[in-house]
């Protein structure tokens, strides 16, 4: 695999990083809120 | 006199009253047109190459401010209700909202604007290019912005979120607008941006009403 | 339109969805992995020497970024029309993907342009018609936020999509008509060499399967919440 970027490393890294980081974070924000909706439910759900 | 023209006048008297909603729009247009060269500096070339664009924006921004009452008035006290239960369909209704917005904002800012197009330096072709845009192109601002200001109107504070739905749907018509302007100046021809610019008013005008009345629908409604 | 209907309730979506996440978020998973080791194996570009990585996300942000406002402008019109149960809730689930697509495209955009161009910002055709799609995005989304009723909101956001979707062809003309400095089409079509456009597919395909997946899990917890909201409405006593 090649990593030499040349120059061009300070724009090629911060867009992969950017976009890295804003992809996996969605995913983090998403599976949590699904984990605490169904927490939640479960809660509701005994207490009836 | 028909339904639609006892709406027109009835929404022009209030305005009127209302705290005068032209001399706000027109003393905010003077402002910021007053703002934009302290802000730029004074080289005068500079100033007439920029003037189609700061105008715009400022008459856009200008006409912006009137928009949150334009159904709010009447929903608060009951009036929209009955509106929409008379005889006039809500399209012509809202369409009447609309003209009668333009005749008080939309239009006086029009005719102020030669005055301001002094204050950056425009020649007098390109000015009246600028009257001419303003003129075609503030109608399109006032249909547009019916369309958001019947979305929001139950919101109380619903004047913050206007201006972010509607600034986008407005960008042809600066885009438009402006271009002619600078068209002008060029010494090119202006029509096709003016052309253009009368088609995106004429569909804004034709279509918006339709929009806005199902926003006043759903908001009266459920 | 029975065979959607027949979908359209929480129940069998839930089933659905369940059981074809764990495929979907495998598949993403394959298919940018991909795309990374082809990209980053790929010699340079003749033209844009290593820049043309950029493009690998940065073309399926940008994709992506006008595919979802236009699955929102359908479902904005099923909801009118047709009164469709589920497109609602999924409309609203799918906005904020779409405006951080949008983000990253205008991100990636950017970056992509200062070696290019030699500048961070360019007022070219596509770049600013991004810029206002990403207002789009952020007016859609306040607007469900700022309406309490939820029906309400549904249909006054659904409203919203459908103007901006009529917008969008006409900001994109205007834009275009007012400038042209963008590479034009030439980035996915043609000027690519086939080694370069491998990766790119399939990284736009990874794009894709990372939205429906991380879509349907959102809706899925839109689906959960309004039962416990029901719950608590029911129970609270």
């Amino acid at each position: 695999m090649n990593f030499d970027m040349g120059t061009y490393g300070a724009y090629i890294w911060p867009a992969y990083g950017v976009s890295a980081l804003a992809l996996i974070g969605a995913t983090v924000w998403t599976v949590l809120a699904w984990r605490r909706a169904k927490t939640r439910l479960a809660r509701l759900e005994k207490r009836i | 006199m028909s339904p639609f023209a006892t709406l027109l006048l009835r929404d022009i008297k209030l305005a009127a009253r209302s705290g005068g909603s032209a001399a706000l729009a027109l003393s905010f247009f003077a402002l910021v047109a007053t703002l934009m060269p302290l802000g730029i500096g004074a080289d005068l070339r500079l100033l007439a190459r920029v003037a189609g664009g700061v105008l715009w924006v400022g008459a856009v921004l200008s006409a912006l401010l009137s928009l949150d009452r334009l159904f709010q008035g009447d929903y608060e006290d009951g009036s929209l209700d009955l509106i929409a239960l008379s005889p006039l369909p809500l399209e012509l209704t809202a369409l009447a909202k609309i003209a009668a917005h333009w005749l008080s904002t939309g239009l006086p800012l029009t005719l102020l604007s030669p005055l301001l197009a002094l204050l950056f330096n425009l020649p007098a072709a390109a000015t009246g290019v600028l009257f001419v845009s303003l003129l075609i192109g503030t109608p399109a601002v006032s249909a547009i912005g019916a369309i958001g200001a019947s979305l929001t109107l139950s919101l109380k504070r619903g004047g913050l979120i206007l201006p972010l739905i509607i600034l986008p749907l407005l960008a042809p018509a600066v885009i438009f607008g402006a271009g002619a302007v600078s068209a002008a100046l060029d010494g090119l021809g202006a029509k096709d941006a003016l052309g253009l610019l009368a088609a995106f008013a004429f569909a804004a005008v034709l279509l918006s009403p339709f929009a806005a009345a199902a926003s006043v629908r759903l908001n009266l409604g459920s | 339109m029975q065979f959607l209907f027949r979908y359209a309730n929480p129940h069998n979506f839930m089933r659905l969805s369940g059981a074809v996440l764990p495929f979907t978020a495998i598949a993403t998973a394959l298919c940018i992995g991909t795309a990374l080791y082809l990209g980053f194996t790929a010699p340079p570009d003749y033209q844009q020497g290593r820049t043309v990585l950029i493009l690998f996300i940065h073309v399926p942000a940008a994709t992506m970024a006008m595919t979802v406002y236009g699955a929102i402008a359908i479902l904005s019109l099923l909801s009118l029309v047709w009164r469709h149960p589920l497109s609602d809730t999924a409309a609203r689930a799918a906005a904020p993907f779409g405006a951080l697509f949008t983000t990253l495209g205008l991100i990636t955009g950017s970056l992509w342009g200062k070696p290019m161009w030699g500048t961070y910002w360019v007022w070219d055709a596509r770049l600013t018609s991004f810029l206002l799609l990403l207002f789009l995005y952020l007016g859609y989304m306040a607007l469900w936020n700022a309406i309490e009723d939820e029906s309400r909101a549904a249909r006054a956001a659904a409203i919203l999509a459908l103007v901006g979707a009529v917008n969008i062809p006409i900001i994109k003309f205007s834009v275009n008509w007012w400038n042209t400095l963008h590479q034009g089409e030439s980035i996915v079509s043609g000027a690519l060499a086939p080694v370069f456009l491998a990766p790119l597919l399939i990284m736009m395909l990874g794009y894709l399967l990372l939205f429906l997946t991380l879509w349907m899990i959102r809706i899925r917890t839109a689906i959960l919440e309004r039962r416990a909201r029901n719950l608590m409405q029911g129970g609270a006593a």
